[in-house]
């Protein structure tokens, strides 16, 4: 007889814990290091964490792979066979940092625009930003342009506020969710944690998604929408509420700019509002019929009637408002074919969101006082939450999509009450208290301002005398005005046609733009290898960051090899994209949990390196010599304005909140807190901040702004109506004149809704099929691959296709499909799926991968049964037979249109991938064949 | 020991909600991390990074498509470990001894030390909840983290299993099953949580909570209040005689 | 089921190998000497051959003595510990015959008794299993005892017994592969009792949980076609029941016995590949995507 086995029931995790924040995804949560003799033995979340308050998501519980990955960096490399290859030799970090410098110097002494340097993945933008102003080049940003800019955009604009980072659902009181075109999203775990929130409760969630999977497969109810229709279905619903009069007319005079009057005499002051001479836009007041100021005292605002000037009626906002949407082209019967929603459906839901809203509001017995300084006893809200992400903003139309929700959110008086949408600190800020772009270079000279920023009129593009864009990526020109976050996805096409001027040196970080960051893939990986009549690459010089031998390593010239988020300082800053919650100011860190094994350092410290070497403004001390020893210096002791650092917390002796002068120990004591600060809002300010005078105190006390900046929403937008009076032929800046038709149709400063372009250009019966892509919730983009416990999860993704494809076509498990657009061809598997939008395929996002990439095995599944729909997406639209480019994105913000896609399917006669993309050498030695990872004591 | 004990007083077990599962896989990582390090051999990876890579899991999550009568075809995002039954047949058809289930708690275990690796239990048991590690050779399954819901050395908030710890949907309960007052159990009994092939007599003491019905919502239309007004045949008209006296009752 | 090498051979030899313990233990053929000595190793040599076999299929055969403990319950250690024991006593009736020409008839009556015990538990290893419905009945062990005994039977060249025999394994495989059709149509489970969802609809499989390879992919979810079933069944009868049987009816002597059992032993191996190939196991329920 066996013996009782004697186990051991308590076993310890490590000898040691630390406390850090995750960086398998852009979620940040925190986490639980366990560590053995030094070594990471075990990751788990952390429950004190306001983010992921102890959960973890697949990929953060597989850190601990991502660390040990075969296919990180070893040292910084030179290419030295041809881009692409892969060939390249392991140098010093000497030779690096000179190679670079010497390649850098040149240009700040001469062009400093010269350098385009971008970032992906990253979360130090407000640092990387910082550096390159100080560099003096215009063409820097992140890559919100091809990610979420709509979104973000069309929630700043409209309510100085958005989504993830911006603010949440009140998922603890809400009653009623719809969650729009969301597979994952940046806030991962907040965002299933909220979703079970709603689930424990019993709480209704609806889904509105061409694909039921993930969040959508949980709803309770599934509109299986028609992509790039949204903005017309929401619109519907806009039309039922105001039909039925479901809004919220208190909400609307007080907090929004309904009551506004729209000027309507012929002019170039048309559609702009009325203004009094200090340039406060009027309202009309009920009492006396006159229009006043509208923050004058006692005044009690119209919303129905407008008042007469010289014979002309200037009605207010919500009239425009209400002519426009309760107009028959908006009613259900109108939209239901277009959307693919029956138009019973779309009265049901809207009278569901009428119900919740006003049947089952709460009230918290919570006194507060507003910016007009009136007291009100409690506060009301009205528990219908909404969220949306890239089904919605990743289209030509996503911009006005967005802000159509956002109306429809505003409509009902959700924004900031409880049950509704809770911003989050720094934000609400509406778009004057974000800063104008600049783009003024002088050789030598650090720019003129902020790079991104938001404009308010033509005044602010970054334009020429020529009309002709500043920047490599032509942001914030006539050809995407409001492109807030740049656009990255047209830096390496545009730099390569040389448009609108040559560049010298392209800089990445952390962007695999050779493969699923680049819209049009295979021809990308082309104008990266392509060289001029000389012979010489016509993008001339690349330098990149990356901790993985990724895609983009092969076609960069030098490498510099950044650690793992496990062995650097890295700062989650207010001033950038913080974790903050609805009733928390919060912030967090990074820092070194294990020493680097290799030769590689955190690119972060190491541009500080760079910044010191050429010399640049506020990265030398007056002798010249480096300001910042590494970037945990900068962390602790850079200072934007007096007072104000990276880190909000721990500031000054230690207690500083938000302001208070650098603190040597300040990242001490954040890892002393378990890596982040966090300072709650006080109860009578948690609910409707952009007018509630102690959270407008609060924010000022905090260091989120310098004084108390109360604003209504934008139900109306007036900067978008400045283009359209430019496009009518107002004003002094004029767009050219292919762009003036579009610009006057889309840029309307009430919501619309218009085909997307490829839907409007694309004839159906060529191809009739939408194609999307979704994020595979336990995948990070391309990182997720090189994880050897991820990849058995996702190693190959096929096409889903709708029951109606598969049947329509004949297709038979095992078989293999070739999708064609407008753009190129692919082949990859297929598989069937009922629960889809019957004219939708899809597959998972950035699974594919380059043979030879990622230290897999060439023949591996991810690049043998997988491939991106990236090479069927062009930067820009088929030709139109007018000479011009016409870039596939929105047209106001400049967000890559991912979504738009449009193919038509055939069986596929070779089940062979297609198209083949080559093997690249791999920089890393070859990876070990089986794992039995455990650390011993 | 392969016998099965005499039914245990307490019946821990897990209860996972198919109406709150969104899929994600955090179970089934957290789960790897956490028996890899601890409770016997780590799982391994065969060919880890190559054509076919096979390694061993004690929890995944499978994706089921269900069409209904009627209505819109749904997912169901469905995790899978060991059930702990009752009824094991893993256990008693282990020739060593080395599956037992424990008399006190009914947790379902492997003694590594006593595998002799025949695979016999795995295919014993109907759901697929034992896999035979690649490397190790030796039968690895769901150990209900044993090691962490009596391990002192964690705080004891943190004595439940990795996967209910780690779930960031709230899908995963853990808890006493013969207790008809632990949460686990009301839960059960409020949600109508089912077992697994029942007809196999295995009688499992996980349970899995159905789906919620699902596109049922069926408001009525909202009436329209342009009828109510002056002009209905002029709805914006209406509206506004509708908007002007709304606003005077503000 | 993954049709195991190891387990092909461990069932086929230890089942003729026994078989002709039990025939020689019976006494049916009686040898004596150096014709015993032949017999006996023959007998003795077959069914080590099988376990040994049997040993490569395990993880770690190193600790093999551990099976011989949980004869209370598992029908594998059973088998461990009668084919052990049938060995032990069986020996001197063995010894007996070979050095001192004298049968050991009762030793020899309980030895075969004990050898018939041992096929009869390699089958109920498998019988045993009801996440195999094709496996799960009666029929499986009758089949392991039937082709034991009738393929030993043939390399005893107890002629006469083989021709019943075979006869019997027809019907036996036949109905065999009856029963567990009609086993398999009806698991008694499928994949709404599997995942509880037939209560809401039609469930099919969308996406199984891992792209990647695993164990019970590889171990329990083996299809093979039902036109190949059907040619190996053919095969399977044809070459291991009834070729041997018109073989041994006619008058070939020795050459008879030895194409008879050749025969016997493709078609028992054919039969045994499908017996393994065409089950198939509950857990399919889950990876199917039918
Ligand atoms: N078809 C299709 N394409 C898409 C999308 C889509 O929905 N469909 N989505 C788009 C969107 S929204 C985005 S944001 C992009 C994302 O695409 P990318 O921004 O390219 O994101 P990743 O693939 O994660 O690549 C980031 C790179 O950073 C590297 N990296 C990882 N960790 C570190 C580190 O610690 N340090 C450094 N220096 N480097 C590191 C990785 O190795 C990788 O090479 O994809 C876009 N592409
Ligand atoms: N696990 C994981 N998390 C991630 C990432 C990751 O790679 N992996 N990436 C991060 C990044 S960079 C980003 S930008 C976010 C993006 O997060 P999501 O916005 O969730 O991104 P996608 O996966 O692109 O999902 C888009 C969803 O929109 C749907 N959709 C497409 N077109 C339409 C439409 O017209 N209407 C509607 N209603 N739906 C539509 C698609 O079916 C899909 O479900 O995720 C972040 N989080
Ligand atoms: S969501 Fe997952 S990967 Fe992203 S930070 Fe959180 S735990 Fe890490
Ligand atoms: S962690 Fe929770 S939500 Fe995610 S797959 Fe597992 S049970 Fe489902
Ligand atoms: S689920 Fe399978 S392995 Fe677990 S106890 Fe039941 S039969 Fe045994
Ligand atoms: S594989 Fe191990 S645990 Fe399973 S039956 Fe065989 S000896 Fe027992
Ligand atoms: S209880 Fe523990 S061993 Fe079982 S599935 Fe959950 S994490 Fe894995
Ligand atoms: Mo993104």
């Amino acid at each position: 007889m066996p013996k009782t086995p004697s186990l051991d029931l308590a076993p310890r995790p490590g000898d040691s814990v630390a406390k850090t924040t995750c960086y398998m995804c852009a979620c940040r949560c925190g986490i639980n290091v366990h560590l053995k003799d030094g070594k990471v033995a075990y990751i788990e979340g952390n429950r004190d964490h306001p983010v992921n308050r102890g959960v973890l998501c697949a990929k953060g519980s597989a850190g601990i792979m991502q660390h040990l990955s075969p296919a990180r960096l070893r040292a910084p490399l030179k290419r030295v066979g041809p881009r692409g290859s892969g060939e390249f030799q392991e140098i010093s970090w000497d030779e690096a940092l000179k190679i670079a410098t010497d390649w850098l110097r040149p240009l700040r002494e001469t062009a400093p625009e010269k350098l385009a340097f971008f970032t992906g993945r990253d979360q130090s933008q407000s640092f990387t930003g910082w550096w390159a102003q100080a560099f003096g080049t215009p063409n820097w940003a992140a890559h919100g342009g091809f990610c979420s800019v709509n979104m973000a955009a069309a929630g700043i604009y409209t309510m100085g506020g958005s989504f993830w980072e911006f603010g949440q659902p009140d998922w603890d009181r809400t009653k009623l969710f719809l969650l729009f075109g969301v597979a994952e999203d940046h806030d991962s775990n907040p965002i299933k944690m909220g979703l079970g929130k709603l689930k424990a409760r019993g709480a209704r969630v609806i889904g509105i998604n061409p694909i039921r999977s993930g969040y959508n497969a949980v709803a309770d109810d599934w509109v299986g929408i028609t992509p790039g229709t949204d903005g017309l279905f929401i619109l519907s619903l806009v039309h039922e509420l105001l039909r039925a009069g479901k809004i919220d007319l208190g909400y609307l005079t007080r907090y929004t700019n309904a009551p506004y009057l729209v000027c309507a005499h012929k002019g170039p002051e048309k559609g702009l509002f009325l203004r009094d001479d200090d340039g406060k836009p009027l309202v009309r007041d009920r009492a006396t019929g006159r229009a006043l100021a509208w923050d004058s005292p006692g005044i009690s605002p119209d919303l129905a009637q407008g008042v007469q000037i010289g014979g002309v009626t200037h009605l207010p906002v919500f009239r425009h408002l209400a002519d426009r949407y309760l107009a028959p082209d908006y009613a259900p019967e109108a939209v239901a074919e277009r959307c693919g929603i029956a138009p019973e459906r779309i009265r049901a839901i809207a009278a569901e969101i009428a119900r919740v809203a006003f049947e089952e509001e709460i009230t918290l017995d919570q006194p507060w006082v507003d910016f007009r300084g009136q007291r009100h006893a409690t506060m009301t809200g009205r528990p219908v939450a909404m969220h949306a992400m890239r089904g919605i903003s990743a289209h030509s139309n996503g911009f006005q999509t967005c802000r159509a929700l956002h109306l429809l959110q505003i409509l009902i008086g959700s924004i900031e009450t409880p049950g509704g949408f809770r911003f989050k600190p720094p934000y609400p800020k509406p778009p004057e208290a974000h800063p104008r772009p600049h783009a003024r270079h002088t050789a030598g000279e650090p720019l003129d301002g902020p790079h991104l920023g938001y404009p308010l009129g033509p005044e602010h593009l970054l334009i020429d005398e020529d009309g002709q864009p500043k920047r490599i990526d032509k942001a914030f020109s006539w050809e995407a005005p409001l492109s807030a976050h740049g656009m990255m996805h047209m830096v390496i096409s545009n730099a390569h046609r040389g448009d609108p001027y040559q560049i010298d040196t392209l800089f990445l970080y952390m962007a695999n733009m050779a493969w699923n960051s680049s819209m049009n893939t295979s021809a990308v990986m082309g104008m990266l290898t392509d060289t001029d009549a000389e012979g010489s690459y016509r993008i001339p010089r690349i330098i990149y960051s990356d901790a993985y031998s990724s895609e983009m390593v092969a076609y960069a010239d030098l490498i510099l090899p950044d650690t793992t988020y496990l062995e650097r300082h890295d700062c989650i800053s207010l001033l950038d994209r913080p974790i903050c919650e609805a009733e928390a100011m919060a912030d967090s860190i990074r820092w070194p949990v294990v020493a680097p094994d290799r030769d590689v350092r955190p690119f972060q410290s190491v541009l500080l390196d760079l910044g010191a070497r050429l010399g640049l403004p506020g990265m030398v001390t007056e002798d010249g010599s480096p300001k910042f020893r590494d970037y945990a210096d900068y962390i602790t002791n850079h200072e934007r304005r007096p007072g104000i650092g990276p880190l909000a917390g721990f500031r000054g002796d230690g207690t500083g909140k938000g302001r208070g002068a650098p603190n040597p120990d300040q990242i001490a004591a954040y890892i002393e807190n378990g890596g982040f600060w966090i300072d709650p809002i006080p109860e009578n300010a948690q609910f409707f901040k952009p007018w509630n005078a102690a959270y407008q105190e609060w924010a000022v006390a905090r260091g989120l702004f310098d004084g108390p900046q109360p604003y209504l929403f934008n139900l109306y937008l007036e900067p978008l109506r400045k283009f359209q009076l430019a496009a009518e032929g107002h004003g002094h800046r004029q767009p050219p004149e292919h762009l003036r038709d579009r610009l006057r149709a889309t840029m309307d400063p009430l919501p619309i809704w218009y085909p997307t372009f490829t839907d409007a250009e694309t004839d159906p019966a060529e191809f009739p099929i939408h194609a999307l892509t979704q994020r595979p919730m336990a995948h990070y983009h391309s990182w997720g691959s090189q994880n050897a416990w991820l990849r058995q999860i996702h190693g190959e993704a096929p096409l889903y296709v709708s029951a109606a494809i598969w049947a329509r076509h004949g297709f038979a498990p095992g078989d293999w499909a070739t999708l064609t657009s407008a753009q190129g061809r692919i082949t990859l598997p297929v598989a069937r799926m009922d629960a889809l939008n019957a004219h939708t395929v899809w597959t998972w996002n950035a699974i594919a991968k380059r043979p030879g990439a990622w230290a897999l095995d060439p023949r591996a599944p991810e690049s043998q049964r997988s491939t991106l729909l990236n090479h069927l997406i062009g930067e820009l639209l088929p030709p139109k037979g007018d000479g011009l480019t016409w870039a596939n994105s929105d047209p106001i913000t400049g967000q890559a249109a991912w979504y738009d896609l449009r193919v038509r399917i055939e069986k596929a006669a070779r089940p062979q991938i297609q198209p083949d993309a080559g093997r690249q050498a791999s920089p890393v030695p070859p990876a070990p064949r089986d794992l039995a990872q455990q650390v011993k004591e | 020991m392969t016998t099965l004990p005499p039914p245990s007083e307490r019946k821990l077990g897990l209860v996972i909600d198919l109406d709150t599962c969104v899929g994600c896989h955090a179970c089934v990582v957290s789960c790897k991390g956490w028996n890899t390090e601890n409770y016997g051999a780590p799982l391994s990876d065969r060919n880890a990074y190559g054509a076919a890579p096979e390694g061993t899991f004690l929890n995944r999550v499978h994706t089921f498509e269900v069409t209904p009568e009627t209505g819109p075809p749904q997912i169901v995002h469905f995790p899978k470990s060991c059930l702990h039954c009752d009824n094991a047949p893993c256990v008693t058809v282990c020739p060593t001894g080395a599956s037992y289930k424990r008399a006190d708690d009914g947790i379902v275990l492997v003694n590594e030390a006593d595998c002799i690796g025949c695979g016999l239990c795995a295919w014993a048991c109907p759901y697929g909840a034992r896999e035979m590690d690649p490397l190790e050779q030796v039968m690895k399954k769901c150990t209900l983290c044993v090691d962490r819901i009596y391990n002192d050395a964690l705080p004891p908030e943190d004595r439940e299993p990795a996967c209910v710890r780690t779930c960031p949907a709230g899908a995963r309960h853990f808890g006493d099953l013969a207790d008809p007052e632990s949460a686990v159990s009301q839960l059960v009994a409020e949600r109508g949580g089912f077992d697994l092939m029942p007809e196999q007599d295995t009688a499992p003491v996980n349970k899995y909570l159905p789906p919620r019905p699902r596109d049922q919502l069926a408001s009525p239309a909202l009436p329209d209040l342009a009828a109510l007004c002056a002009t209905p045949e002029d709805a914006p008209a209406g509206f506004v005689g509708w908007l002007d006296r709304a606003l005077e009752r503000l | 089921m993954h049709p195991a090498p190891s387990l092909i051979l461990f069932t086929v030899l230890s089942g003729m190998g026994f078989g002709l313990l039990v025939w020689l233990g019976l006494g049916l053929r009686a040898p004596l000497g150096l014709a015993a000595f032949v017999m006996f190793a023959l007998g003795y040599g077959l069914a080590g051959a099988g376990l040994v076999a049997a040993a490569f299929h395990l993880g770690h055969p190193e600790r093999a003595l551990k099976a011989f403990s949980q004869w209370r319950s598992s029908w594998l250690s059973r088998e461990a510990v009668l084919a052990v024991v049938t060995l032990i006593v069986l020996a001197p009736h063995a010894a007996a015959s070979v050095f001192f020409d004298q049968p050991l008839p009762i030793i020899g009556l309980l030895g075969a008794l004990l050898a018939l015990a041992t096929i009869f538990a390699t089958g109920m290893i498998y019988a045993q299993i009801s996440a195999v419905p094709r496996w799960n009945h009666a029929s499986t062990p009758f089949l392991f005892v039937i082709a034991a005994l009738g393929g030993s039977a043939i390399l005893a060249g107890l002629r006469e017994l083989a021709i019943v025999l075979m006869v019997a394994l027809a019907v036996a495989m036949v109905v065999h592969w009856w029963a567990g059709d009609q086993r398999a149509a009806q698991p008694g489970s499928d994949r709404g009792s599997a995942t509880g969802l037939g209560v809401l609809g039609r469930v099919r499989l969308l996406e199984p949980p891992h792209s990647g390879q695993n164990y019970l992919l590889r171990e329990m979810v083996h299809v093979v076609g039902r036109k190949h079933a059907m040619k190996l069944r053919a095969l399977a009868l044809g070459l291991g029941a009834l070729l041997p049987l018109l073989i041994l009816a006619l008058p070939l002597g020795l050459a008879g016995l030895g194409l008879a059992l050749f025969a016997h032993g493709v078609g028992i191996l054919a039969q045994r590949w499908l017996f393994f190939a065409e089950a198939e196991h509950l857990v399919g329920l889950y990876y199917d995507s039918r």
